[in-house]
């Protein structure tokens, strides 16, 4: 393998889709870690749907409050949010993020806020 | 006269000072690497440390000797780099000019991250193996410990190679074997991670293995704190693993001046363009190895082949040309699983892990994904080719004149390295 990129055409897309399924009627694209491929596709009946398939029957403010800060960090940077970056900006403790999100705050947070999963894991 | 200073004398630093060293006029440009730590670590042999197949004598050379004769070394610990100004402050006083900063500190692990890590447990019974002082301390503990509840445990990702805690736990279900203390030992392996790696395709291998050695795996669980006065880890949702000896791989962070220097990621990581390897935020500061953010597995191996995409995109920059060269996130990694064997994994930002044979398709000699002894002579070897070959810049033996078979490597190796 050689440690040079060929096209750099695929950095445009976000990931890459390998299934689709239907929430609440719509057909949605999602890739390899069952996150939506197209930011477009989603909005907060689609966040309170995916949070159900995470366990989480009902997002209060606070789950909101890290909902929001993960997209708004994603449309300035381009990248998820990594669970130390939610602690320290988003005004939401470690210990709380775990209750609201468990085992794991970020990935989750991220996967209901129609993102991808944060890169911090390689 | 024009300034290149490197920041880091480690795996990263070394490879580029001998590759630009060979690759800039030195007319022109005036080369400078600054570490305060006069040894250079190898640190892929702390694996075998605490198992006693490596020493303290194995693993560390002085750096002097993978310099070029004329290496203009500072030996002083960094403060701070101020890039609007495009200098850097040491912390004996001296302040050097850059024109050209490369980045190449590192990770360094931080049990003091986590609360109650660093309590009186803290090389009693809780070891790392991630620094030498930690290995060799486990080691020692290894010689006399009759057995009980072994956890080896990943606080928090990203760690430089992801894949050493898991050879740990392989290497250390051999190790108990061979003492004849297996059924006294029961090892936990307690992860981040949703499964035993980052990599999917390998999570399913290496899961497997985990398995068929008896290895309990806990996954999802993210450490918050160490309760020393009774013996458990606990996660941040309350969960809890009990432990009579824990081997842990505290959080890895960056280099404390990349925060002061505002200069890193909320891990203290320089973010940089994944392909070019330049600096987000400044366009004459590049980042390499571990100090980077790149979404790469924090090895030598993927230095090794970041620093060929680097040094051309160092002399793009010279000559005002696009930074044309670009990396594809290669890693290359040997993971030891016991008993003299060992899988090889190969894979970049795109492509999974895949099975095969490395470096030549169909002839090996290493298989990829595959459980071989060959695999494991290829990772005993990489030590020499660690000191001889990557340190000093030169290119890998990869060419169609590699066709080495496990039985001329194993000569290679008793008569060369071991
Ligand atoms: C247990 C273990 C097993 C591993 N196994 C493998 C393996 O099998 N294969 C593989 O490819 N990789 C492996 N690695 C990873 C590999 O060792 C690292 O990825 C590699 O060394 C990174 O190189 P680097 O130059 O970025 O950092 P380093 O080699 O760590 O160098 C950083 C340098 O910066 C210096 N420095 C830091 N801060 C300052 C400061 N403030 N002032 C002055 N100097 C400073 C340090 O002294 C050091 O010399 C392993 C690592 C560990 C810990």
């Amino acid at each position: 393998m050689s440690s040079r990129k060929q096209s750099s055409q695929e950095d445009n897309i976000m990931s890459t889709a390998v299934a689709e399924k239907i929430l609440l009627g719509k057909t949605l694209a999602i890739d390899a870690d069952g996150n939506l491929v197209n930011i477009s596709d989603w909005n907060e009946e689609i966040a309170a749907e995916l949070a159900k398939e995470e366990g989480i029957e009902i997002l209060t403010e606070k789950h909101w409050q890290v909902i929001n800060y993960m997209r708004k960090v994603y449309s300035e940077t381009g990248d998820s949010p990594s669970i130390r970056k939610l602690t320290k900006e988003s005004g939401v403790d470690t210990k709380e993020l775990y209750a609201l999100f468990p085992k794991g705050p970020a990935k989750k947070a991220a996967r209901i806020a129609g993102l991808p999963k944060p890169k911090g894991c390689i | 006269m024009k300034n290149l200073v490197i920041l880091g004398a480690g795996t990263a630093g070394t490879m580029m000072l001998n590759k630009l060293h060979k690759a800039l006029n030195p007319a022109e440009w005036k080369l400078t690497i600054v570490d305060n730590e006069k040894e250079h670590y190898y640190q892929p042999g702390f694996l075998f440390i605490p198992f006693g197949i490596y020493s303290r004598e194995d693993v560390i050379k002085p750096k002097k000797e993978f310099f070029p004769s004329n290496t203009n070394l500072i030996e002083s610990e960094i403060w701070k780099v101020l890039p609007e100004f495009s200098k850097v402050h040491l912390s004996d006083g001296k302040i050097i000019d850059y024109d050209i900063l490369i980045i190449a500190t590192g990770s360094r692990t931080a049990p003091e991250e986590t609360e109650g890590l660093t309590g009186g447990l803290w090389r009693n019974d809780i070891f790392d193996f991630y620094t030498l002082e930690g290995a060799l301390a486990l080691a020692e503990k290894f010689k006399t410990w009759q057995g009980g509840r072994l956890v080896i445990n990943i606080t928090e990702m990203p760690i430089k190679c992801p894949v050493a805690p898991l050879e740990f736990a392989f290497l250390a279900d051999a190790f108990f074997e061979d003492k004849g203390i297996r059924d006294k030992v029961k090892i936990t392996y307690v992860t981040p991670l949703a499964e035993a790696f980052t990599k999917h395709k390998c999570a399913e291998v290496l899961g497997h293995f985990l398995d068929d050695k008896g290895i309990e795996l806990e996954a999802e669980f993210n450490t918050g704190r160490i309760d020393n006065e009774n013996k458990k880890i606990v996660s941040w949702d309350e969960r809890e693993i009990d432990f009579d000896l824990l081997v842990t791989v505290p959080t890895n962070k960056g280099a404390d001046y990349i925060e002061t220097s505002g200069l890193g990621d909320e891990l203290n990581f320089v973010p940089v363009d994944k392909h070019t390897l330049q600096s987000s935020a400044n366009k004459n500061i590049f980042a390499i190895g571990d100090a980077s953010n790149i979404p790469a597995s924090k090895a030598g191996s993927v230095a090794h082949f970041a620093s060929e995409i680097l040094t051309e995109n160092i002399l793009n920059y010279i000559s005002n040309r696009p930074l044309s060269a670009r990396f594809d996130g290669h890693a290359n990694c040997f993971i030891e699983s016991g008993h003299g064997k060992a899988f090889l994994i190969d894979f970049n930002y795109d492509v999974e892990p895949m099975p095969g044979k490395f470096p030549l398709a169909f002839i090996g000699p290493f298989s990829l994904l595959k459980e071989s002894r060959t695999n494991h002579l290829g990772k005993l070897a990489f030590r020499w080719i660690y000191w001889n070959i990557l340190l000093k810049g030169r290119e890998l033996p990869m060419g169609p004149d590699m066709s080495l078979n496990g039985k001329v490597l194993d000569n290679f190796i008793n008569n060369n390295i071991l």
